[in-house]
């Protein structure tokens, strides 16, 4: 099973390394290449994740090496669906990086696999967790295009030609993948919540228990629901929603990680 | 040899300064100085392209050092020069270098913009011509098909023409990086100048959707807005304008600024922070320079489209360093080719070729007839062997005897079709 995931692990590395010798050389081909190595590493990572369900009885979300694993393979997922819609240059160049970035964070976590505490024997566990991870994909793919969109617009201000002008598409193209990076990211949230919220009335009795993961969660929510707000009425779009979609993915990242490491509470079997 | 009968004889910018060109410049279809070309004699195979930079002669002659002098004095027919000075203003390249000069010419490496398209079309439609007039033959019609090609290859495998390198395209460019797609889009002209008008036209091939004009004097406006389907408001109301526009191409002769930061800060709100790209080609300057401070505005003037293209044409300059490296690689391809339209080469290819697949098919035949004795093995080869040499016989000595009349060039290239000796060359 180790072995599997680190085929996984390779297999993404190889992806971004190819997927950086495309951007800097600029040859079609090696990205057709490296598409093609990252689909079998989503492959090889969803073969993983169901050999380790079978393994464990149970849903493989619940342990930092699952849950941000799981993190990375939607990502994987969610560009390679985008990628069959929509055709946006060179984001796979940016993509990949953090997909190997989250892979590397799982590969050095513990992949023990300890019994399923009793709170979280339920089939809420797969539909929650899987649901809240996805949310996470398409918001750090939101997170990418917002970069994008900085680098773009940075060479495009300063009239400073760099490595990004001809290789980034045009700001009108980044921000609406931002828009429709944020819009789906958004709304899996906002499902991850409610999914989290009537789990938790099943398990502890209550709907909401301002547990620190939960409060986190609030947060992050507000902060995209006022992005999608702001982006409709008072036009928060391009450079500001870039920025804001940055923003937003640090706080995704501090209610997966932050929260779990510095302020426990009911949901840190996750560590 | 073959090979050294390939010639081409030309005027370009390079060779000839603009008065001289003048002086030959053909007008009009090329029929005519084909007709005058195929007289020429020695003179097998002629093709001729002219265009505003350059004229040449694209010929095979039998005899290329008597045949150059005659294209020469065609060429330079109506200039009043004399022969030594056509020379000084004239280039003449034979066989291998006139292959890679062509190359050159149709890869757009010889114009005086490296990597501009247009060249390619001119010189097919001066193949067209000349296929029309039944100028050209097996050499000319392999070799200006190759140069397409290599055209093609050189425009797909390298960056050449990627890049914009007049003011009026890198603005075009521009737009298009920050706009995406220009078809909802909407440009405001003012004032009314050249330049203005060239970008505007760019701007209009690339599909903008509306075009407004505003100048100080109504009727010029009213005319360029026209021009472009557009149309045309007054001056004053520059603002209420730029409300509603995504770019705004400045060129009147004010002598002060026309649009400053605090009179576009509020509009930025009302326009929801839609991006608006300020090109600034007027000199002294008619938009304030902190414009581009402003989030979501994109203020260039022309020394910043200047600095664009300069940066293109440097980027060119490098790619086409890489296009020449295809088209050496080409010139040594065609080369072979015509190395195997001499006689020689051609009987040994269909004898290998044969011979090759002679020898396949009785392999496999004999391997499922492992029955038989050695000696029967041996008659199957015999019979394979007379058989393939019976049927080569014919065409063995329609290749070597040449009647009076006869075209050797096109027999080859024509036995070369038959037996596909140049497979590479049909998927053209």
């Amino acid at each position: 099973m180790t072995l599997l995931f680190q085929l996984t692990l390779s297999l993404y590395l190889l992806a971004t390394a190819v997927y950086v010798v495309h951007f800097l050389s600029g040859h079609k081909q090696v990205r057709a290449v490296a598409r093609a190595i990252l689909l079998s590493g989503g492959i090889l990572h969803t073969v993983y994740f169901v050999v380790r369900y079978l393994a464990a009885g149970h849903t493989p979300l619940t342990n930092n090496h699952e849950a941000v694993s799981f993190f990375a393979w939607s990502m994987t997922w969610a560009f390679l669906s985008f990628w069959w819609r929509y055709r946006v240059k060179n984001f796979g160049v940016f993509v990949s990086p953090l997909i190997s970035i989250l892979m590397l964070i799982a590969a050095f976590s513990s992949q023990e696999m300890a019994p399923l505490p009793p709170a979280l024997k339920s089939n809420w566990l797969p539909v929650h967790a899987s649901i809240a991870l996805m949310a996470n994909g398409f918001l750090a793919m939101a997170f990418c295009g917002g970069v994008m969109y900085l680098l773009q617009e940075r060479e495009i201000k300063k009239k400073k030609f760099g490595i990004f002008y001809s290789r980034l598409p045009s700001l009108e193209a980044l921000d609406n993948l931002n828009q429709h990076c944020l819009t789906l990211g958004f709304l899996l949230l906002t499902l991850g919540i409610i999914t989290g919220s009537v789990w938790a009335k099943q398990a502890w009795g209550t709907y909401w228990q301002w547990d620190p993961k939960e409060t986190w969660s609030l947060i992050t929510w507000l902060i995209y629901a006022a992005i999608l707000h702001q982006r409709l009425t008072v036009g928060w779009r391009r450079k500001r929603a870039a920025i804001m979609a940055i923003v937003g993915f640090a706080s995704v990242l501090f209610t997966l990680w932050g929260v779990t490491y510095l302020l426990g509470g009911v949901h840190s079997y996750v560590g | 040899m073959l090979a050294e009968s390939i010639v081409i004889i030309g005027v370009n910018h390079k060779t000839a300064p603009v008065a001289v060109r003048e002086k030959l410049a053909f007008s009009g279809d090329c029929a005519g100085p084909l007709l005058t070309l195929m007289q020429i004699e020695g003179c097998r195979e002629c093709c001729f392209l002219s265009t505003c930079n350059r004229v040449e002669v694209i010929f095979v002659a039998s005899d290329p050092a008597v045949a150059a002098v005659a294209v020469r004095g065609f060429l330079f027919a109506k200039s009043g020069l004399a022969d030594d000075e056509a020379q000084q203003y004239s280039y003449l390249y034979q066989g291998r270098e006139a292959v890679a000069h062509l190359y050159n010419v149709a890869a757009s490496l010889d114009s005086m913009v490296v990597g501009e398209p247009q060249i390619l079309g001119q010189l097919k439609q001066a193949y067209r011509e000349a296929v029309e007039q039944k100028a050209t033959g097996a050499i000319l019609n392999r070799l200006l098909h190759k140069s397409f090609s290599v055209a093609k290859r050189v425009r797909t495998e390298t960056n050449i023409g990627g890049n914009a390198v007049s003011i009026s395209y890198a603005a075009v460019q521009l737009a298009k990086k920050i706009f995406g797609n220009l078809q909802d889009k909407a440009v405001l002209l003012v004032g009314a100048g050249e330049m203005a008008e060239l970008a505007a036209e760019h701007l209009v091939r690339q599909g903008i959707g509306r075009v407004i004009v505003a100048n100080r004097t109504v009727e010029r406006a009213a005319k360029l807005a026209r021009q472009f389907n557009g149309i045309a408001v007054g001056l004053a109301e520059l603002t209420t304008q730029l409300a509603e526009v995504d770019i705004l191409i400045s060129s009147t002769g004010a002598t002060d600024l026309i649009l400053r930061k605090d009179e576009v800060k509020p509009l930025m709100r009302q326009r929801k922070n839609r991006p608006l790209f300020l090109i600034d080609i007027a000199v002294p300057r008619d938009l304030d320079p902190e414009l581009n401070d402003l989030d979501n505005v994109y203020l260039y003037d022309i020394d910043d489209l200047k600095n664009v293209v300069d940066v293109n044409k440097a980027e060119r300059e490098k790619e086409a360093l890489r296009a020449e490296g295809i088209v050496a690689e080409e010139v040594v391809k065609f080369w072979q080719w015509l190395d195997g339209m001499e006689l020689a080469p051609t009987i040994t290819a269909i004898r290998q070729k044969a011979n090759a697949i002679r020898e396949a098919e009785v392999t496999k035949t004999l391997a499922s007839l492992k029955s038989l004795s050695e000696n029967e093995r041996r008659s199957v080869e015999m019979l394979a062997n007379a058989i393939v040499n019976k049927l080569l016989h014919d065409p063995m000595l329609f290749l070597k005897n040449s009647g009076p009349h006869d075209n050797p060039q096109l027999k080859l290239a024509f036995v070369r079709q038959l037996f596909g000796l140049d497979n590479e060359s049909s998927e053209e």
